[in-house]
């Protein structure tokens, strides 16, 4: 039986690690020699080797310990009026199921990263970044209350800045680093909204207000249109940090960063932070069926918008990219419609084959010069054979075709949505996992298929190779996961659900009322078979478009010109924001606010101040002549002054 | 036996010159030796009491004044030759760098 004082150590063994690489790499910096390479990826990737372990030992004593959950209180944080907060630790299966899934994907991609980076002049810095983004990780997760989470929140909003700009030197991708920054600030502004009126609801109540378990027993005393206002600003929050429209923005332009970054913080980990938070709030959300209601449409919009985008995208990231906010609205749909273990499930299958398909894009890549485009890939799958039957498991995972991860998962939302009556919602969500296999499709035929890479440059075809041990291990035991852990949620007799249902304690009943006029086994399995059908309809095409026709521009001619056009410029939706969002504001802020209340108003205000005593100053400044005489004579005119009033006074 | 005002008349007018002296001498060493001459006013006012009232304090205090005064003169004149060094003259008028 493990001991919950231990719960602490899960998150500090990546911080030390992170504080002693930092520090390595600052001590460093300027030695002609660089970094020590091994002796950085030891310590870095030990780091989570180790939380990894350890958060498996508390699964384990997880699953005898009756109560269902660890909890560890570190110490008192902040204790002022009605409001304490303390650093403490909270492990339910909830969150074991997230840091298994952090820590065990982390370490791969740790790992992984040794192989990839192994070039770079930053390579202690990446790994600082990296141990301290697991770090802030497993805080988001492990916080027992919504302001440690917010620490871990923050923390791993700003590992991702950093790690989206970690080649700063590019103009573009430091960009990329505040646009994500930014947009990521505005979902923050109402998570914090969210969380003061979660205080100021129930602060006369009890002074843990902000305690997610002491939520849970004082929902009482919220009345309905605070709930709604609560889960509407959290769920802002969730837009911004899990990339749905209108914030998803960033994602794309995330990809940016090193190739094992987007696989562990723009594709398995941070982006489903947003998930977690509702499905850890799913009490207070079940109460809320509007924003439910909203929720759904978000993630509906932003599936199958994502989706659309990614047919035409030619950077082999950037399909990946919007396959990925296309796969968080899945996640979201699913907790729209009150399915929050089949959200949980998705996110945990889509971690392991997410991360699998950015890790072998990242090998592709490696291995094409750090070319990204794929209409200059094609043909590698002779020269790569471990990263192309690797990436098809991916693919396949992705599409949906059983028995891959992807299947369980997805057919689980799909029936999720059938079975609560969105039947419309249902049916854009079918379309959306047929786009799914069509894009993933395109992806692989375009990069693995054919006879010769189509590259231009003879010296880049011929230093095409399979990438080092290091990196293809992690794709083969990703591979392994991606196919057998969707045998965890099979309907029915879900190991998954069971494991789960200790977090959704009260909401059980509320869930269980949501109407469930569609239900019927046989219906399940007819459903089944037909987003299979769709799976499998969507490779056909991208068989017939991409390996028949050797043109490549047969979707042109299929969709029409215009509607290409929208897909491949992403629906305008950068354009758009730059023209009513971001234009606007340069220009107030330079008219208005620079030219008109800096320089006039604030200028003005702080240089009358100063003329004002220049003014005063005027008929005394002679008095300091600057000769001692003068400065004695007057010291002794005023003795003569006190004196002769201390003697003739009465 | 003459009482203890001729005393403090003598130790005022003393007073009084010395502090003339400062307001109007240019000469650095001029207003040094009147700032001297001030103090040791004050002693004689202090010696009066003490040999009027028939209590030894006030003869306590004149040896310390007399200990800071030599302390001071000798910081002092060091003073003035740096400042000689420093301008090549004595008048207080040069040395004017305070000025407002």
């Amino acid at each position: 039986m493990i001991d919950s004082s231990l719960l602490p150590l899960i998150p500090l063994f990546p911080l030390l690690g992170a504080i002693v690489s930092g520090f390595y790499s600052l001590s460093k910096n300027n030695s002609e020699e660089g970094p020590n390479k091994s002796l950085i990826s030891f310590i870095s990737c030990s780091a989570p080797i180790l939380s990894f372990i350890l958060s498996f030992m508390f699964f384990l004593g997880l699953t005898d310990n009756k109560e269902r959950f660890f909890s560890f209180n570190a110490f008192e944080w902040i204790n002022s009026g009605s409001l304490n907060i303390n650093a403490e630790f909270y492990l339910d299966p909830l969150s074991s199921m997230m840091t298994l899934v952090i820590t065990f994907i982390g370490s791969l991609i740790h790992i992984y990263s040794t192989g990839y980076m192994q070039k770079d002049r930053g390579f202690a810095r990446y790994f600082s970044y990296l141990n301290l983004f697991t770090f802030s990780m497993l805080i988001l997760v492990l916080g027992k209350n919504l302001p440690i989470m917010f620490l871990g929140w923050e923390g791993v909003g700003l590992c991702s800045y950093l790690l989206i700009g970690f080649w700063f030197t590019d103009k573009e991708k430091a960009i990329a680093g505040n646009k994500a920054f930014i947009t990521n600030r505005i979902g923050d502004f109402g998570l914090l909204m969210g969380t003061f009126m979660l205080f100021w609801g129930l602060q006369k109540y009890t002074p843990n207000s902000l305690d997610f378990m002491v939520i849970r027993d004082n929902l009482k005393y919220l009345d309905p249109t605070t709930i709604t206002a609560i889960t509407m600003l959290l769920f802002v929050g969730c837009m911004g940090k899990s990339a749905q429209i209108p914030l998803h923005v960033w994602l794309p332009d995330a990809m940016s960063g090193p190739t094992p970054v987007s696989a562990l913080i723009h594709a398995a980990t941070m982006v489903t932070a947003g998930i977690y938070l509702i499905v850890r709030m799913n009490f207070l959300y079940s109460l809320a069926p509007a924003t439910l209601s909203f929720i759904l449409l978000i993630g509906v919009l932003t599936a199958f918008f994502a989706a659309t985008v990614a047919i035409t995208q030619s950077d082999i990231k950037k399909v990946l990219a919007y396959s990925t906010v296309s796969q968080l609205g899945f996640m979201f749909i699913a907790v729209g419609s009150g399915a929050y273990v089949a959200a949980s499930f998705h996110l945990f299958t889509h971690a392991f084959f997410k991360a699998l398909l950015f890790l072998g894009s990242g090998s592709v890549i490696h291995a094409m010069s750090e070319e990204q485009n794929i209409w200059k890939m094609g043909g590698l799958f002779s020269k790569m054979k471990i990263t192309g039957s690797t990436f098809a498991i991916g693919t396949l995972a992705i599409c949906g075709i059983p028995p891959f991860a992807g299947f369980f998962s997805k057919d689980e939302i799909l029936w999720k949505l059938w079975e609560t009556g969105n039947t419309v919602a249902y049916a854009i969500a079918l379309i959306t996992a047929g786009i799914t296999s069509f894009y993933m499709a395109r992806l692989f035929f375009l990069t693995f298929w054919g006879e010769k890479i189509r590259h231009d440059d003879l010296h880049v075809v011929e230093h095409v190779h399979e990438s080092p041990l290091v990196m293809t291990l992690p794709l083969i035991i990703l591979a392994i996961g991606s196919t057998v852990v969707g045998f965890l949620g099979i309907p029915h007799s879900s190991m998954f659900e069971e494991w789960l249902n200790p977090v959704l304690m009260g909401t059980s009943e509320v869930a269980k009322n949501i109407h469930h006029e569609n239900a019927n086994d046989s219906m399940e399995y007819i459903l089944m078979g037909l987003s299979v059908l769709v799976a499998l309809i969507g490779i056909g095409f991208a068989y017939v478009l991409y390996v028949k026709d050797k043109s490549g521009n047969m979707l042109k001619k299929v969709t029409g010109k215009v509607l290409f056009n929208i897909s491949n410029n992403k629906w305008f939706f950068d354009e758009v924001n730059d023209k009513i969002i971001i234009k606007p504001l340069v220009k107030t802020s330079d008219y208005f606010l620079f030219r008109f209340v800096e320089k006039n108003i604030i200028d003005g205000f702080v240089n009358g101040v100063s003329s004002v005593y220049t003014a005063m100053s005027y008929g005394f400044r002679d008095i300091s002549s600057g000769k001692v005489s003068n400065y004695a004579y007057f010291m002794i005119i005023g003795l003569i002054v006190m004196f002769s009033y201390a003697i003739l006074k009465p | 036996m003459i009482g203890l005002q001729p005393y403090l008349l003598v130790s005022a007018i003393l007073f009084f010159i010395g502090v003339a002296g400062v307001l109007t001498r240019k000469n650095i060493f001029i207003i040094f030796m009147c700032i001297e001459l001030m103090l040791n006013a004050v002693n004689l006012t202090f010696v009066s009491f003490s040999r009027f009232l028939g209590h030894l304090n006030g003869q306590a205090i004149v040896f310390l004044i007399i200990a800071v005064a030599a302390a001071e003169a000798a910081i002092g004149l060091s003073i003035v030759i740096l400042m000689f060094k420093n301008k090549e003259s004595l008048s207080v008028d040069d040395f004017n760098t305070m000025k407002g």
